[in-house]
């Protein structure tokens, strides 16, 4: 089955050669026809890939060891979910990934607008399938999925460890959904730029693309920050990694789009702002693409060896250019069709919000891109860290979270200064009392960001509060309704406004979680030995024994684990019972014969199992990183190298035995690493609220209810006029 | 290549094909129900009638004044009115949809909101 995955991929290059040639002859003859074919060409392209995917998922679910891919990310023992997830843990199934979805993605949008704009769709549909094409020359030339091995060896390498958590598995198909919607956009503006096309019709037909980008982005990214937390060892959530700063850059400049495309729709105006924008989010989220899989940034010297950096480059430099050239030669039909009319008004409010969200983003830029800058300037290597983020990004989360809170509060086109007086009162004295009362209780002392923080976010919490009760007032004086219903009416009817009113509650939220967990949080990291106790913050936290397992019996999750040695830890608070954390860190197999019988059953990456105690107020977070190497234990792998054969895998796990139970007997003092972090539960509840407002956001109005609205609003119009 | 291999892949092939040359072999002509003009004229004119909706509630929950709401309002009716005079020089919106206004002229009660 291996040749029917390869023949599909060459089958599907094939077909975008085909369809790019068709549409753009189809477009440049007005043979629409040709230019039909070519579409269809994208519904035929996820055709095939469809199938190369399927024969890559069903090599893994039937453990089909002569597939390279799947013996060296997959195995007999790992659990199906993550058999089935296996396919996009490698680079090459990733690749797949990224094409199938962008095929998909590719075919509803040309179905949905099929009927419409036909010249700018066959431009867009020659652009999609150029990245197709792009991908799937990468694997019918540097990465195929389907290379094969024979004979095929009895079973596989396995799952890497750190990818056996649902988050994780996750994560990939949201955040590459994500990249693939924000070349939709792309495709279409610059499909708009060349068919010299520029107007409402292309904007309204990829704004909900747009959204479902951001939203797919942001669940990738909420999930990426999630597993960080509960999985890996440091007992953070976001570390300004450069492979989490290339998932946020074209979230953020997303972000910055939707907000100003609306003033296209209404106003006609920042035509070059938002084709630009869309230009960006699609090349950032080709970066992003490009980052994670060249190795870039972690190694300067890999870029020139990485197979994959070469083209990606290129594709990277071609985007950067044609999209300058096309924004600038099509200049003249970008203008603006009215001004500002005042700078009291949610124009200007939202131009804000772009400048501050378009500036996030280029600090975190730099700050990615900085090594490999100065690499290339000074001949130097260098790198910026959190400290560095932090400074840049925190005043501008602040500037941001209370543009959000203005907003709603303020008219479209122009607001009084008496009307902005009087929206204001509720919002700011919210912030205001939040402010006295974090002063009075001492509880944001000598930290003047989160405070700021918390009173944005009150105020915040104050104007979309105040919106939904004016407006749910409204609606109850004109409809009769009880309060209830009159809600949901009033979002029902008004999807977009009041989903984004919910969006930006759940970025308050998140970011009172982000300010208090990072300014108020406990932690440390100090050796233990059983019976000792410390104190973190409020809590105190006593090592009571060791634990010690080693596999089968162990290793629920199959994870390959050979030994695990851990700890149970008893939490209280101020002599109260809270809570027993069992941190533990797993063992694995290294492969490596040369380093002994015994040895190598443990000389893999060891994998931390956090442990934690979640609540809405804190989170009691532990990991450990118990001692191997005390005398003891080494003399146990020295005498059990020695002894046992290396073809005597179950004799050294006798060994594994005897060291669990010497590690029980006389434990040595471990090193532990114990967080106490205030609201970090908000974090994941306030990107629920933020997904949950987008979803209602995208929601599309029945077309009979938009038919009804028309018609009457026509009539309503005529009547307003002759009223007037 | 083995035998099953190379006859799916034939399959694909042939359905790949079929696909894409369907609409080379039809007779018919593809259809795009709207000229590009009257796509753009639709699209500019469900903007415009959402700017109206939105105006009003910002009316209704005392973010514009009561002049620049009549001011505002104004505008944006008249822009819209425009709007749709245009699409029924192209022939959009006939006879059916007068007849649906009317009817659902007589059924408003004066001004009705679309809060």
């Amino acid at each position: 089955m291996a040749e029917l995955g390869g023949a599909s991929l060459i089958l599907a290059l094939t077909v975008c050669v085909y369809g790019i040639g068709a549409s753009l002859y189809g477009v440049r003859t007005g043979r629409a026809e040709w230019s039909e074919s070519g579409r269809r060409s994208v519904y035929a392209l996820a055709g095939v890939l469809t199938v190369a995917f399927a024969v890559l998922e069903l090599a893994f679910l039937r453990n089909d060891f002569s597939f390279n891919t799947v013996a060296e990310t997959s195995s007999a023992t790992t659990p199906t979910f993550y058999k089935a997830a296996a396919v996009w843990s490698s680079q090459q199934g990733s690749l797949l990934l990224w094409a199938w979805l962008l095929s998909m993605w590719s075919s509803l949008v040309l179905f949905l607008t099929r009927k419409r704009m036909r010249d700018v769709s066959a431009y867009a549909t020659a652009i999609l399938l150029g990245f197709g094409g792009f991908f799937i020359s990468l694997m019918v030339f540097y990465a195929t999925p389907f290379a094969t091995t024979n004979p095929a060896p009895p079973e596989g390498v396995g799952l890497d460890p750190l990818l056996r958590h649902p988050s994780m598995m996750i994560h990939p198909p949201m955040l590459y959904s994500g990249y693939t919607l924000c070349i939709v956009p792309l495709a279409f503006g610059m499909g708009a730029l060349l068919a010299r096309k520029v107007d409402a019709e292309w904007i309204k037909a990829i704004r909900r693309f747009s959204l479902a980008a951001w939203l797919f982005l942001g669940i990738g990214i909420m999930l990426g920050a999630r597993w960080s937390y509960a999985e890996l060892g440091w007992g953070g959530y976001w570390g300004w990694d450069a492979v989490e700063n290339a998932s946020l850059m074209p979230w953020l400049t997303g972000t910055a789009f939707i907000h100003s495309l609306m003033i296209q729709e209404k106003r006609g105006m920042l035509k070059v702002w938002n084709v630009s924008l869309v230009l960006a989010t699609g090349t950032l989220a080709i970066m992003g693409t490009f980052l994670v899989r060249s190795g870039i940034l972690n190694s300067i010297h890999a870029f020139g060896g990485a197979t994959l950096g070469v083209p990606f480059v290129v594709l990277i430099g071609v985007l950067i250019l044609s999209s300058i050239y096309l924004v600038s030669s099509r200049r003249d039909m970008l203008r603006s069709e009215h001004r500002l009319d005042s700078l009291l008004s949610r124009e200007s409010i939202f131009l804000g919000n772009n400048i501050v969200l378009v500036g996030l983003c280029f600090v975190i830029f730099w700050g990615t891109y900085f090594p490999l800058i100065s690499e290339a300037l000074t001949g130097h290597e260098a790198s910026v860290g959190p400290p560095w983020f932090d400074r840049y990004t925190v005043p501008l989360a602040l500037i941001l979270v209370l543009l959000s809170g203005v907003g709603p509060v303020i008219a479209w086109r122009r607001a009084t200064l008496a009307n902005a007086r009087r929206n204001f009162v509720i919002p700011l004295s919210l912030g205001l009392m939040t402010l006295v009362v974090l002063l009075v209780t001492g509880v944001a002392d000598s930290k003047p960001f989160a405070l700021a923080m918390f009173c944005c976010a009150a105020f915040v919490l104050g104007s979309v509060g105040q919106e939904y009760w004016r407006g749910v007032r409204v609606r109850r004086t004109i409809a009769g309704e009880p309060a209830p219903l009159a809600l949901v009416a009033l979002v029902k009817r008004n999807r977009r406004r009041f989903g984004g009113y919910i969006v930006h509650i759940g970025i308050a939220v998140v970011f009172v979680g982000v300010a208090a967990s990072s300014s108020f949080q406990h932690a440390s990291e100090l050796s233990l030995s059983p019976g000792q106790s410390t104190k973190v913050g409020a809590y105190t936290m006593r090592y009571v024994r060791p634990t010690a397992a080693i596999t089968p019996k162990y290793d629920p999750a199959h994870t390959g684990s050979t030994l695990s040695l851990g700890a149970v830890l008893d939490v209280s608070k101020h002599g109260k019972y809270v809570a027993t954390l069992t941190p533990a860190e797993d063992f694995y197999d290294s492969g490596e014969p040369a380093q002994g019988s015994v040895g190598h059953l443990i000389g893999g990456q060891p994998v931390s199992q956090v442990s934690m105690d979640a609540g809405v107020t804190r989170d009691v977070w532990s990991a450990i990183a118990p001692n191997i190497n005390t005398p003891r234990l080494k003399r146990i792998v020295e005498i059990g190298n020695k002894t046992i054969p290396i073809v005597r895998p179950d004799e050294g796990m006798i060994a594994l035995a005897v060291m669990a139970r010497e590690y029980m007997k006389a434990p040595p003092p471990a090193e532990f690493h114990l967080i106490v972090s205030p609201l970090v539960m908000w974090i994941w509840i306030g990107g629920a609220i933020v997904f949950g407002g987008g979803l209602i956001a995208m929601w599309p109005a029945p077309s009979a209810v938009r038919r009804r609205v028309s018609v009457r609003a026509r009539s309503r119009a005529a009547q307003g006029l002759a009223r007037a | 290549m083995n035998g099953l291999a190379v006859l799916l892949t034939l399959v694909l092939l042939a359905a790949v094909m079929a696909v894409v040359s369907r609409p080379l072999l039809s007779a018919r002509k593809p259809d795009e129900s709207d000229t590009p003009e009257q796509a753009e004229l639709e699209a500019a004119r469900e903007a415009k009638y959402r700017e109206i909706r939105d105006t009003e509630l910002d009316y209704r929950t005392g973010k514009l004044s009561g002049e620049d709401y009549q001011s505002v309002n104004s505008a944006l009716r008249t822009e819209a009115v425009e709007i749709l005079d245009r699409l029924d020089s192209l022939g959009h919106e006939a006879t059916d949809e007068q007849q649906e206004a009317t009817g659902e002229q007589q059924e408003a009660t004066g001004e009705r909101s679309d809060v």
